[in-house]
């Protein structure tokens, strides 16, 4: 065999066109004759729209076409069915769509925006998850007879009695704020309708197919007469896996015009419409026995999914994989009440209720395992996940280094610890995480179909439903079909972000690219193959089981001087008396189960394990947190592009470091008070510490080669590890972040003072 | 809204453009120019995603008004590579090969802001910790910006 292209260290097919800056992005596409789309938004949480006055902004020079609630279809967009188009009569948060203007140029969009007249009467808004449970809350939803969105329950053994049988619980509250997932390129969408009536969007969402679906249900139209059209998308992370209506109205605006529409928010926008990760309020208990076994936890939340459900719907269904999952626990319960407010939108971050349960559950491993008299590193080892075992909450667990993972952690603590400097303490904390690695059900179908055409010059040509938003699907998909035809990666071609071309897939979402679309696209590879081989064979007049492709040819094992290249056989198959072209076609729908509302269930077909060790120095003088080294170690499976792994790490630990202390939205009155970059806080290049990553590489038996998922597995562990560290630096426990430095600094006085009264 | 006119040389090639007094070089870069590889995250200047080199120094173009660029020597990510040859600058090829992107969306920014910084800190072998203090202008969601810095110090010091 020639070189293996899996395990190489292969560029990302678009670098090139990334480095010269000749991609173009969806805030890059212009179409011919395109319009620029502007959305007015309320500026109250909670309020009657009285009346809107749109004759000044129409006498705008430029100004094509504008709407109001009662120009669009009543229908209700997004994962809850519950988020108008534009609003007729009430608007329920900050931002909430009330008009929109379509011109020939943004400044004359932005001028009629402006001179549109609204008439509101606020009303008392409802800006706390427990306040809208109370009986006399006014209902953001007069549809509902609550704003209770839905109540999520699980449960397995009997977590009461053993909370009562346990030797040691701890118990706290934990505050989780909202984040953003705010990537790099904000939100845009261009809809343009052909002479046939058929529509094309153009768009950075992560779940091209159903938006599709979801938008045709939205705008009344055929699914069948859409076509999504995905640009090269800058960053994601969850922000577009909803249809939101900005999307909607761009396609009413191309209707109501006949011209191609674009809207594209500025970063201002972005954080004030686009959705952000779920804030949690959670009171949760860990018991133990006194031997260290973990016995039980019970978890209640309160989750406040803003004005309209979204995907803040199902976060729940990872929050509970958490609590019911990680580590060995036989007893337990996740309780959430998830409630409509007047608050922002939620919906998908990078994780996907994860970070949040992480944080709780490692946060009380700590601190049980401190009450316990145990080193916490050892509590977690006694209790980690066993490869091939089914949890009791029915996650069937094949492969799983987790155990491994932490021992590779673990050994941060033996390197000498330099001596803290004067007015600095040092600290070092542990944190593992359990996440879906072979897709995740979450909707009736988890597939992915891709086709390999093999052309008459040997060209192969990948086209997949799958998206790509910077993870790396193009050169994983490559790698993957080049192995297995024996060629190099130049000769592949990758193909994706075309409903109209490429086959069905489920999105971007729950680390599962590389598992499921790696799978078809193995799938599809063979089939090409045996069709080449069948070919190769006839012409060679041996066996097909004496044949082996490498360097872009086929040859008779143990005679390299017997061998035709691949564009001889393609040509010598197609051009011929009933002759066959190569285009083979994969579809891999992954052995995994859409849980129930009592979330039971195994949701992947494998998971991804890893462990993170944090060594954190706090400044006691002034409560600043500096994070020196993460050293990470991840069972990911086989991996096939390190690069691209320790891209992912790398990555998800940086918007740890941003969750764990730096990021948040500051929310009042509904409204977003910092929104901008400088005021938000992610983590820059100055601030990031090393990254040491070891992975443990298991062998899945489902994975394309072994591989299992690994978008998301960097980010959970990192916020627990650094509270964690936190306290071994100088024995605060913190049940809020981002930690802060007043924050800190009003633990550490507390601190002292407890320990003044206790002297 | 009044229109001025301006001269730019961009990229080595010289432009005479009547533009709005509040438009912004960035918007002539992409709007006017075609320029698109030059990306808009944020139009404050905190990300550092519209990095050009304007007169020889690195600047946010989102911050610069285009009729004050007037007569302004401007290069961008479409200038950078081989004039003659159109190869890569080391840069971009330590980016490609070093995997230092994923969206890429901060990229072109992240090179802008490197190809100067290389000229800014004489010093060699450049310290890492030098290249992360001059790279804090530039955002990056992706990448935890470790392989932006592996790259760097790659083209700096061999």
């Amino acid at each position: 065999m020639g070189d293996s292209w899996i395990g190489k260290r292969v560029p990302k097919r678009d670098a090139a066109a990334k480095t010269t800056g000749t991609i173009i992005y969806g805030h890059d596409l212009r179409r011919p004759g395109m319009l620029h789309g502007k959305i007015l938004r309320s500026p109250f949480p909670f309020a009657k729209i009285i009346r809107i006055n749109t004759e000044r902004a129409a006498a705008v020079p430029g100004v094509k076409a504008i709407l109001t609630g009662e120009d669009v279809p009543d229908t209700r967009i997004g994962l809850g069915r519950d988020n108008p188009i534009l609003n007729r009569h009430v608007v329920r948060r900050v931002g909430d769509e009330v008009a929109a203007v379509a011109a020939t140029s943004m400044d004359a969009a932005l001028e009629a925006i402006s001179l549109i007249d609204v008439t509101y009467e606020p009303l008392p808004a409802i800006l706390d998850a427990s306040e809208a449970l109370k009986a006399e809350a006014l209902l953001i939803h007069d549809t509902r007879t609550s704003n209770l969105h839905d109540k999520r329950s699980y449960v397995h053994g009997d977590p009461d009695a053993a909370l009562l049988e346990a030797d040691v619980v701890v118990e706290d509250t934990f505050l989780i704020p909202y984040v953003a997932p705010t990537p790099m390129e904000p939100s845009v969408v261009i809809a343009e309708f052909d002479a046939d009536g058929e529509l094309t969007v153009y768009t950075t969402n992560q779940a091209p197919y159903l938006m599709q679906y979801e938008l045709g249900q939205a705008v009344e139209m055929p699914p069948g007469r859409i076509r999504i059209k995905q640009t090269a998308i800058g960053g994601a992370f969850g922000r577009g896996l909803d249809v939101y209506p900005f999307e909607a109205v761009a396609v009413l605006l191309a209707q109501a015009t006949r011209q191609p529409v674009r809207i594209a928010y500025d970063r201002q926008e972005e954080f004030l419409a686009a959705p952000l990760r779920q804030p949690v309020k959670v009171t949760i208990k860990t018991g133990a026995l006194k031997d260290g076994t973990l016995w039980v936890r019970d978890a209640r939340a309160l989750l406040d999914i803003g004005a309209y459900a979204s995907l803040g719907t199902v976060i729940p269904v990872v929050m509970a994989q958490v609590v019911g999952s990680l580590y060995r626990v036989p007893h337990a319960r996740y309780e959430a009440d998830l409630v409509y407010t007047n608050n922002p939108v939620t919906g998908a971050m990078r994780g996907f209720g994860g970070p949040q349960a992480t944080l709780f559950v490692e946060a009380q491993m700590d601190r049980l395992a401190v009450a316990l008299g145990m080193d916490p590193l050892s509590f977690r080892l006694q209790n980690a996940n066993r490869p091939d075992e089914t949890t009791p909450q029915g996650l069937k667990i094949s492969t799983c280094g987790l155990k491994e993972c932490l021992e590779m952690v673990g050994s941060m603590r033996d390197k000498h610890k330099e001596p803290s400097p004067p007015g600095k303490r040092r600290g070092i904390g542990f944190a593992a995480t359990l996440n879906v690695g072979g897709g995740a059900r979450m909707h009736r179908s988890d597939g992915s179909g891709v086709i390999v055409k093999v052309d008459d010059f040997g060209q192969v040509t990948i086209t997949t439903g799958s998206t790509e938003i910077g993870q790396g699907t193009d050169v994983v998909l490559s790698q993957i079909v080049a192995e297995t035809l024996g060629v190099s990666i130049s000769a592949v071609r990758f193909v994706n972000g075309d409903t109209g071309v490429a086959p069905w897939d489920v999105g971007a979402h729950a680390s599962r690219t590389t598992f499921v679309a790696g799978n078809a696209a193995l799938q599809a590879a063979e089939e090409a193959r045996r069709q080449i081989l069948e070919t190769a064979a006839e012409l060679l007049k041996v066996d097909t089981g004496e044949l082996v492709m490498r360097d872009g040819s086929v040859y008779v094992r143990g005679r390299p001087e017997l061998g035709l290249p691949l564009d001889k056989i393609m040509r010598a198959r197609h051009f011929r008396k009933d002759g066959q072209i190569v285009q083979a076609q994969g579809w891999y729908d992954p052995p995994n189960e859409q849980v129930g509302s009592d979330m039971v269930g195994n949701l992947s077909a494998t998971y991804s394990f890893g462990a993170q060790a944090i060594e954190v120095e706090v400044d006691t003088e002034t409560g600043q947190v500096k994070v020196l080294r993460v050293r990470t170690a991840n069972d990911v499976g086989r991996v096939i592009n390190p690069m691209l792994v320790e891209g992912q790490l790398e990555g998800g630990i940086h918007m740890g470091l941003g969750y764990a202390l730096s990021e948040t939205l500051f929310v009042e009155g509904g409204q977003v008070q910092n929104n901008s970059f400088r005021e938000y806080g992610i983590f820059t290049a100055f601030d990031m510490p090393p990254i040491e990553i070891q992975n443990l590489e298991t062998h899945d038996p489902l994975g394309p080669f072994g591989a299992k998922g690994v978008g998301e597995i960097g980010v959970a562990p990192v916020a627990p590890a650094v509270l964690n560290a936190i306290y071994d630096a100088v024995g605060i426990r913190l049940n809020r972040i981002p930690a802060r430095p007043e924050m800190v600094l009003d633990a550490l006085e507390t601190l002292q003072s407890n320990d003044r009264t206790s002297r | 809204m009044s229109n001025h006119p301006i001269t730019l040389t961009v990229n080595k090639s010289p432009y005479s453009l009547s533009v709005a007094a509040h438009h912004t070089l960035l918007d002539v870069l992409r709007d006017d120019l075609g320029l698109t590889g030059t990306n808009e995250g944020c139009r404050m200047g905190d990300c550092g995603a519209c990095t050009v080199h304007l007169n020889q120094l690195r600047v946010p173009s989102c911050l610069v008004l285009a009729v004050n660029a007037d007569g302004a020597d401007v290069q961008t990510i479409e200038g950078l590579a081989g004039e003659t040859t159109g190869e890569h600058h080391p840069l971009q090829e330590a980016f490609i090969n070093r995997g230092a992107l994923q969206c890429g969306f901060c990229t072109p920014g992240m090179i802008m802001s490197a190809a100067a910084i290389l000229d800014e800190i004489p010093e060699r072998p450049l310290s890492e910790a030098a290249i992360r203090e001059a790279l804090a202008g530039n955002l990056c969601r992706c990448t935890g910006y470790a392989k932006i810095i592996e790259a760097i110090l790659e083209v700096a010091n061999g």
